[in-house]
């Protein structure tokens, strides 16, 4: 039997590949495969890659199916194209520090062309291997770990965190603002004010750390709330770091995505070339999906030159970005086009993971809102549920006697019992006495029907139990 | 009131200026990819644009990249890759069947069975076995455990890791490190970044760059001075200098970094590129254990591998692993922490690791192909090597130590007194006014010394012995002429 008192870091994870290993050597549980949904992975949750993605790629890797008939005459000039700018032709040199410099230029003009028409400058824009590792390149330059006091950077309550972990890693002070649950988990300026307020006389905070669309909690921040925080971050002299990771996952009807950027520039002066920011997205999180290759840019905004010098050697010690996460970013930001040969396969594929999330996103929040002890806002994007749970005194406390977290206990239960693997609440930050659970919603319309189906009867087995 | 209020400018301060970012940063410098580089960049700019020069091309001798100078890829890694990547090509007949049971073996290991998934933070768990035994194997037998194994981005990654577990302290406490001069500048750049206090030791140049126990014990004494010397890197084959240390050697310093109580980290990148007659690779985690549980159960250490070097040169996969030995479990639990943060490596490089550490066996049907092409490399590196000492040498003002192994050689030049002096009016080091000169009129970049440490008053250059064979030898005689040249015009 798993001794429930023992909670370390990653237990849950350890323990979930524990009951994956006894599954496939035949052990009988009361499922036959654990429904990971713990990360927020794809293609471990089952979606499928893009064929056009992987074509290419696989073209890149081995040059000689370029000459092949079999693939589709866009897939071997893209991936001809790609090798062209590849340093002796081959995906296996190192690149540029700052990344390919045509792909770099695809970034910036896709950037442009989402920003309607506001330029975005190459030199600005860095690449490197996953978002993570820019975000901690960017803390790195702004957290001075000889200050006294320490650093400061303002997080959102919940916050996926990683983050967090680079925070606290360079010896900076991570101080939570927490977002409002009752208003669908909107980022309020008065709770951004008190969060500084409460940093007086602990650190001197230096910068906002906001993610939009949101991770775990599923939010699109408005226009109106966006243009409020550039505000303050304005007002109070901090450097603005913007997670956009989640862009391209928008559902609520009402809800678009505004990019800081864009923002910041039609604010016009003073704000547009003075409010520092550094965006960050990933080829993680998008349609793509490819979280294993490893690859992200930062897009950097009315940054000091001086410093920006001292940025591009921090990145250049760690050589480059691997080539074929580069590629992949490429083929995000410059996809196929209509009358391409790729262009009716590729739309249909993302049309089918829109309309699975689409489809996803409606099932959650309805069955959720229909168990009892269960609730959760509308999901208006990202690519988790952050559902909260009104857990009984009762379930608390035999956490407790567990040495546990009460959602821990409950996520715990729910791998071994229901097979479904999540996320306790706890570890992403909420207020107190308040529970929750993550679980990644970007699975095929089959498993999410028996995520649902498996959640439901554990929670009312639960629920009962613990009555 | 600020000197902006004063002039009336209404520029606003930033947030992130030179005074208030990180001081630790401004310190850091990666000569491999510094203001040498971003002149060569400059230049091909201007060739592209129809600028008239003495040259066509710039040959870019500054980096370690194989295939950015021509080397090919070893097919039956590229075939295994692109089965990885695509799948749907499992049922093409043209794809040899070893490269298709590693694909599926792979893909199996992966998350939805696709590289596209995030691995577990050390690295795909069959993946880290095999690098286990290949360990084993490597060393006559010497166990491995997978759980010692990390998979990460690049050998850089892993050593900046370590670097990060070890770095503490504050004042006179603060964690010193020992470091070969010359030395890879990425230890430097890190040593800068995380505010570690650099401890040099001189390698013997007039003795092929060995490295003497008696220059280990002055510097660590000077150093426990005003620090706390807690690691010593080493790095063999070695880079920039190429030697390749004696079995005796690395007995010595095992036993010194037991005496002194020093972490080990050995970084063997260049592990298969060894051509000096009479020299061989010795792993460091292999002589450790032969010399008995002493030494095997008490010497804590990371050794450090990667596919960017040796006979695949796939740097741009930025796949490696290491190993370490000793390690405090508490101190694993933090390094776990520590590598979670990024995710996870790349798959593409795991997967291509995987391949690296279980290449085709006689009995496969690739094997014939692939012992061909690495055969081939691996000769040529030897050959360019010994053509690489061989003419330098001959060159009034440069000499050159053999090299050994790795893929550099660090001639040391002598420079005229007149041209020191020039170079100090314009601000620059030596070595660099040497090497902008040699690439503003000949169009090969090489790196200065500068950029790796050398002996005070000695000057050298790095370059790499990639290029293919033809356009290596006209590399070296262009560095010849340029060499006679030069010190005529400052004579």
């Amino acid at each position: 039997m798993w001794n429930m008192k023992q909670l370390e870091y990653g237990a849950l994870a350890r323990r979930a590949n524990q009951i994956k290993d006894e599954l496939r050597q035949g052990v009988r549980r009361p499922y036959k495969e654990v429904i990971d949904v713990f990360q927020g992975d794809l293609h471990r949750a089952g979606m499928k890659p893009l064929t056009f993605v992987r074509q290419v790629l696989a073209a890149c890797v081995y040059p000689p199916l370029i000459n092949s008939s079999n693939l589709p005459l866009d897939v071997r000039q893209r991936a001809q194209e790609e090798l062209g700018r590849c340093v002796g032709g081959s995906v296996g040199s190192y690149s540029a520090a700052p990344g390919i410099p045509e792909i770099i230029h695809s970034i910036s003009e896709f950037i442009k062309r989402r920003d309607g028409g506001i330029p975005s400058h190459p030199e600005n824009i860095y690449i490197s291997p996953g978002s993570q590792w820019s975000i901690s390149n960017i803390l790195n330059v702004l957290v001075n770990r000889e200050a006294s006091p320490r650093t400061g950077v303002l997080i959102p309550v919940p916050c996926h965190n990683k983050t967090v972990l680079s925070i606290t890693q360079l010896g900076a002070v991570a101080v939570p603002y927490y977002l409002s649950e009752e208003q669908g988990w909107a980022l309020q300026v008065e709770e951004l004010q008190r969060a500084l307020e409460s940093a007086k006389g602990v650190c001197n905070p230096v910068a906002l750390y906001v993610i939009n669309p949101g991770n775990p909690a599923g939010y699109v921040q408005s226009q109106k709330s966006v243009l409020e925080v550039i505000r303050f971050a304005w007002e109070k002299r901090l450097f603005l770091l913007v997670d956009e990771l989640y862009q391209d996952r928008v559902y609520g009807e009402n809800c678009e995505f505004v990019s800081y950027k864009r923002a910041v520039s039609e604010m016009g002066p003073p704000f547009s070339g003075t409010v520092e920011l550094a965006s960050f997205h990933s080829v993680s999180k998008g349609f793509s999906g490819e979280c294993g290759l490893r690859a992200g840019y930062v897009e950097l905004v009315n940054l000091d030159p001086a410093v920006m010098k001292y940025i591009h050697t921090l990145f250049s010690k760690d050589a480059c970005s691997p080539v074929l996460g580069q590629i992949a970013l490429d083929l995000m930001t410059d996809p196929p086009k209509p009358g391409d040969p790729s262009y009716l396969l590729y739309k249909q594929e993302i049309e089918q993971i829109r309309t699975v999330l689409l489809h996803s996103v409606k099932k959650v929040h309805e069955v959720v809102n229909s168990l009892p002890g269960f609730s959760c806002p509308p999901i208006e994007g990202g690519l988790f549920a952050f559902p909260r749970l009104h857990l009984t005194p009762k379930a608390i406390q035999k956490a407790k006697e567990l040495g546990l977290q009460p959602d821990t206990f409950y996520c715990t239960r729910l791998l071994e019992e229901g097979g479904v693997f999540t996320g306790p609440g706890w570890e992403y930050g909420q207020k107190e006495g308040t529970y929750h659970i993550r679980f990644c919603i970007a699975v095929p319309q089959d498993i999410m029907e028996e995520l649902l189906r498996r959640l439901s009867s554990f929670h009312m087995t639960f629920m009962k139990d613990f009555s | 009131m600020s000197q902006q209020a004063v002039n009336g400018v209404s520029h606003r301060g930033r947030v992130l200026t030179l005074d208030s970012m990180n001081p630790n940063v401004k310190r850091v410098e990666y000569a491999v990819r510094g203001p040498i580089v971003q002149r060569a960049v400059q230049i091909e700019k201007e060739l592209k644009e129809g600028a008239k020069k003495p040259f066509t091309e710039v040959i870019k001798a500054n980096i370690g990249d194989a295939h950015a100078m021509g080397q090919k890829p070893i097919t039956f890694f590229r075939q295994v890759l692109a089965l990885c990547s695509y799948p749907a090509l499992l049922e093409d007949s043209k794809f040899p069947e070893d490269a298709k049971q590693r694909a599926r073996r792979i893909l199996e290991a992966c998350g939805g069975h696709s590289i596209g998934a995030y691995s577990a933070s050390q690295g795909i768990e069959c993946i880290r076995q095999d690098v286990a035994r290949y360990i084993e194997k490597r060393d006559g037998g010497i166990p491995s455990n997978p759980d010692n194994i990390y998979l990460s981005t690049g050998a850089s990654d892993a050593i900046v890791t370590i670097l990060k577990l070890l770095v503490c302290g504050e004042g006179r406490d603060r964690t010193g490190v020992m470091i070969s001069i010359p030395q890879y500048p990425l230890y430097s750049a890190a040593l800068a970044d995380l505010g570690a206090v650099q401890i040099n030791y001189y390698l013997d140049e007039d003795n092929c760059w060995s490295l003497n126990i008696t220059e280990l014990r002055r510097a660590l004494s000077a150093a426990r001075e005003h620090c706390n010397p807690r690691v010593l890197c080493i790095i063999n084959p070695g880079n920039p200098t190429g030697q390749v240390q004696s079995r005796q050697c690395i007995e010595d310093v095992i036993r010194f970094a037991k005496e002194e109580h020093l972490f080990l980290m050995a970084d063997e990148v260049y592990q298969d590129n060894v051509y000096a007659e009479g020299c061989q690779f010795h792993s460091f985690k292999k002589v450790l254990f032969e010399m008995g549980p002493e030494y095997s159960n008490t010497v804590e250490m990371a050794s450090f591998h990667s596919t960017s070097k040796c006979y695949m040169g796939e740097c741009g996969f930025r796949g490696g692993y290491m190993e370490v030995i000793n390690l405090d479990p508490e101190v694993k639990a933090q390094l776990i922490k520590l590598v979670s943060v990024r995710l996870c490596p790349p798959v593409p490089g795991q997967a291509l690791l995987d391949l690296v550490v279980n290449p085709p066996q006689p009995d496969e049907p690739s094997y014939a192909t692939f012992m061909k092409e690495r055969t081939a490399v691996l000769s040529a590196l030897a050959e360019k090597a010994r053509l690489t000492e061989q003419i330098f040498n001959t060159v009034p003002g440069i000499t050159c130590n053999p090299v050994q192994g790795a893929m550099y050689t660090f001639p040391r030049i002598t420079l005229p007194q007149k041209a020191i002096d020039k170079a100090k009016e314009l601000g620059l080091v030596p070595d660099m006014f040497y090497c902008m000169r040699l690439l503003d009129e000949e169009g090969i970049c090489l790196v200065p010394g500068s950029g790796f440490g050398q002996r005070e008053g000695t000057y050298h250059f790095r370059m790499t012995i990639l290029p293919p064979t033809e356009k290596l030898k006209v590399v070296l005689q262009k560095i010849r002429e340029f060499q006679l040249h030069f010190t005529q015009e400052f004579s």
